[in-house]
């Protein structure tokens, strides 16, 4: 299975609108939505015949049995996450806590122990050949670049025939960008034309490198301003990144997607550079595989 | 009005406008601080352009081993909850990408063969904007998490009001950026995406007990989930700012709208107003 990750550094420049546009241009039949912070394609992919939820558990996390603490103070003096709460008896901070167990190692009467901590929800939905990965985090958990592994797994397992995948990707450079990235033969980067947007690509495009991952790069309401717009395919020029296209402001895409509609329906001027983007994404993308 | 008042800024997504709020709403409540948590893509500097005055590492502990000390026991790599420590062919390695530093395995390895050095995670910078007090932070590239760099920002937050802009989504950089606020403002655009969003981080402020307000923004004609949202789940709507060519561009190009403009500059203060009164608990409005 090859895999293109729709990608941008910053959010809302219009990831998951190109997302889902290539799902329905492709007729994709294995598609993941690895923004576990803040999932959206879900909204945009219509009803599905099946779906299929399991609990996904993070690290245990620990417990201090207040029958037993007798308040010595030594899990407090090690753990390095600020989740020991002092007190009459000790409690841990279920948010803050890692699940290292450096306190249950230091505890000196067998207070601590740990317990399983369900941290989100990893859904599978299924309509004719078509499977689609995705899931949610629980608030204030923190295990996100494992989750995001997780969805692609499970997209993987029941769709390894499928030829090619294509994944919603997250914000940011950290764990979860890097989870998503990984095994990923072209990432394609909406970028938007502002000074923070370039600056956004720019990191992200440095961690997709690093972890050799080809990148492509694409803009977003390039006409809200044509001179940045010019400085991105400029350094796309000078640091040989193939530049796909633009995609103007188009009013009709908000209304059409708070009706639900897919863009790949649509005959607008964002919805036909998309058209555009996609054929060419589709280029870069088995010329890399062919390399 | 002097308030002592930490106020975060947060959108469940990148791109809804927190950056424009936060550096709007510090330019015009002046001799205040701005903390630009997003300290993955941090953009703030590109707003208030401030000059520096200092920059700092913040490191992180990460073991090393003396190999001519470690017996090759497994003890520390069983113990370790993250699988930051293996022992292949006798040898035993670190993966410093997986590793939390929590330091157990330096703790429980019974020959002392583990110590902690200190690694480079980011920067910190303090800095000015005028009468703003300016604090950002960077992680270096490749780093999965960066909140010891939250956790070194807010050690250098002053008194008087606080103005943070939050890192997007609702994981665990977001959680620790908001828990040293007094009050959230929620930033939500009038999308299907931004309602959901909005419900996220709503969840995640109640979860916090944090007071919180919402903010509609880029409005325009038509149906606006967001604030469809907002009025049935009794969440106070502090304002709207209508979607706007000129201000979207002024901002692409990184200027500060209540800097460049009499109108922006009367909106984002009534705003900031409204936030004031809306977090004090004292209020009588």
């Amino acid at each position: 299975m090859h895999q293109i990750l729709i990608l941008s550094g910053k959010g809302g420049t219009g990831k998951t609108t190109v997302a889902s546009t290539f799902i329905a241009l492709s007729q994709a039949k294995a598609y993941a939505d690895c923004d576990v912070d803040a999932p959206n394609l879900h909204l945009v992919m219509g009803s599905f015949e099946k779906e299929q939820k399991s609990d996904y558990f993070g690290l245990p996390k620990a417990v201090i049995d207040s029958s037993l603490c007798i308040a010595c103070n030594r899990c407090f003096e090690v753990c390095r996450f600020d989740a020991v709460i002092p007190g009459p008896t000790y409690r841990i901070d279920l948010i803050t806590c890692e699940g290292c167990t450096y306190c249950l190692h230091v505890c000196p009467v067998g207070a601590i122990h740990t317990q399983p901590m369900k941290v989100g929800d990893l859904k599978l939905y299924e309509r004719g050949e078509e499977h689609f990965s995705t899931a949610t985090l629980t608030m204030g958990s923190g295990t996100t670049g494992k989750l995001v592994s997780e969805v692609k797994k499970q997209l993987k397992s029941c769709t390894e025939e499928t030829e090619v995948a294509i994944l919603d990707g997250s914000p940011g450079i950290g764990c979860p960008v890097i989870a998503s990235l990984s095994g990923v033969d072209l990432a394609l980067m909406v970028a938007e034309p502002s000074v923070s947007a370039f600056s956004d690509l720019k990191r992200v495009i440095t961690s997709a490198r690093q972890l050799q991952v080809p990148v492509a790069v694409v803009v977003n309401k390039f006409d809200m301003n044509p001179t940045i717009t010019g400085e991105i395919e400029v350094f796309c020029f000078k640091e040989r990144i193939p530049f796909l296209g633009k995609i103007p402001y188009d009013s009709q895409v908000i209304a059409s997607l708070n009706k639900g509609e897919n863009l790949a329906c649509l005959n607008t001027p964002a919805s036909n550079a998309i058209k555009r983007i996609y054929d060419k994404t589709l280029q870069v993308w088995k010329e890399r595989v062919q390399q | 009005m002097p308030t002592d008042r930490t106020i975060a800024v947060l959108s469940g997504k990148g791109g809804t406008g927190k950056t424009l709020v936060s550096v709007n709403l510090a330019f015009v409540a002046q001799h205040t601080t701005y903390i630009d948590c997003d300290v993955e893509e941090p953009n703030g500097h590109l707003f208030l352009k401030p000059s520096y005055v200092q920059e700092e590492v913040v490191t992180v502990g990460k073991p090393v081993v003396d190999q001519t000390l470690c017996d090759g026991c497994k003890i520390c790599s069983k113990a370790c909850a993250f699988n930051a420590l293996a022992v292949i062919g006798g040898q035993l390695l670190i993966f410093e990408e997986i590793c939390h530093s929590c330091g157990l395995c330096m703790h429980i390895c019974p020959r002392k063969a583990l110590t902690e050095v200190q690694k480079p995670l980011g920067i910190v910078r303090k800095g000015k904007s005028g009468s703003i007090a300016f604090l950002s932070a960077e992680m270096r590239i490749g780093e999965s998490s960066a909140v010891p760099l939250i956790k070194a920002l807010m050690k250098n937050k002053h008194s008087g009001l606080t103005i943070i802009d939050s890192p997007p989504g609702s994981g665990c950089l977001v959680t620790e950026a908001i828990t040293h606020a007094d009050f959230c403002l929620l930033v939500a655009e009038p999308t299907i995406f931004g309602a959901h969003n909005l419900a996220m981080v709503h969840e995640l402020a109640t979860l916090l007990g944090k007071p919180c307000a919402v903010l509609l923004n880029k409005t325009q004609q038509g149906a606006n989930p967001s604030e469809t949202y907002a009025k049935s789940h009794d969440l106070k709507i502090l304002g709207s700012l209508p979607y706007d060519q000129e201000l979207a561009h002024r901002t692409s190009e990184g200027l500060v709208a209540s800097e460049q403009s009499e109108k922006y500059h009367q909106y984002f203060s009534q705003l900031l107003q409204e936030v004031e009164d809306a977090s004090n608990p004292h209020s009588q409005r």
